[in-house]
């Protein structure tokens, strides 16, 4: 006899309640940073002069600033996720664990609102 | 009863192997890059703040600068081209010893060539030519 409830076998998501949620954004933040990564790198190529007015016009288009953002968001979301697993596999004492995740999770989205706030200040901010 | 000092994974009592190193240099490259995102966010943040801000980036364009950037590039490229592996493994292809090395290789071989032809391609560095 078991003694959990229909209803959570049915949602089969196990003793931390997420199910495959973690693991499935994982794959699903991967698969979108193949084809950003590829984009950001040819990106670099392609703006060659890392002065400030040539990056400034180069960001400033919208196709850019909109590729930037999803790629700066993505990148921190598979990261913070990365890092999460890393964390919970190396660091055992309880405090310190806990202490680090939300360390991780904190410093992840400041990365993430400074990343898209710059682009938008330049693309949006009459900076360019 | 609690004990804090249980034994790890005996990773050190196990043979060196191609496929056990590459995972590692997953996780450490991977590792690498949650770092290299503050220097990206700091590149884009300076940029944010005008031209004289954008100086503060002159380092990148000193040897140690230009080594950093050499070691995130390719870093870069390696948790790219062995993240598309994985993908393929949770398509449930390429599970054989012999494929799982085959693509290993071609992980390694792949990612040389594609940083030796960015770092060819690539004229100027953030801070380079300000």
């Amino acid at each position: 006899m078991s003694l959990r409830s229909p209803l959570s076998k049915v949602k089969g998501l196990g003793s931390a309640k997420e199910g495959t949620g973690h693991w499935w954004m994982q794959r699903v933040t991967a698969l979108a940073l193949v084809v950003l990564g590829f984009w950001f790198i040819i990106s670099l190529v392609a703006i060659g002069d890392f002065g400030y007015q040539h990056t400034v016009a180069w960001l400033a288009r919208p196709l850019n600033a909109v590729l930037l953002s999803s790629f700066v968001m993505t990148l921190l979301y598979h990261s913070k996720l990365g890092v999460q697993i890393v964390i919970e596999d190396y660091v055992s004492a309880s405090a310190w664990k806990v202490g680090s995740l939300l360390f991780s999770v904190f410093v992840h989205l400041l990365l993430a609102v400074t990343g898209v706030f710059s682009i938008l200040r330049i693309s949006v901010g009459g900076l360019s | 009863m609690t004990n804090d000092n249980r034994p790890l994974s005996p990773f050190h009592h196990y043979k060196p192997q191609l496929t056990s190193l590459l995972s590692f240099a997953h996780r450490l490259s991977g590792i690498a890059l949650s770092f290299s995102a503050v220097g990206l966010v700091y590149w884009l943040m300076l940029l944010a703040d005008g031209p004289v801000a954008l100086d503060r980036l002159a380092i990148l364009a000193t040897i140690p600068g230009r080594i950093v950037l050499a070691i995130v590039s390719l870093a870069f490229f390696y948790h790219l081209n062995n993240g598309v592996r994985h993908l393929f493994w949770d398509l449930g292809m390429g599970f054989e010893i012999s494929r799982t090395y085959l693509s290993g290789w071609l992980v390694l071989i792949v990612t040389v060539l594609m940083w030796a032809v960015f770092w060819i391609a690539i004229s100027g560095l953030p801070g380079g030519q300000v």
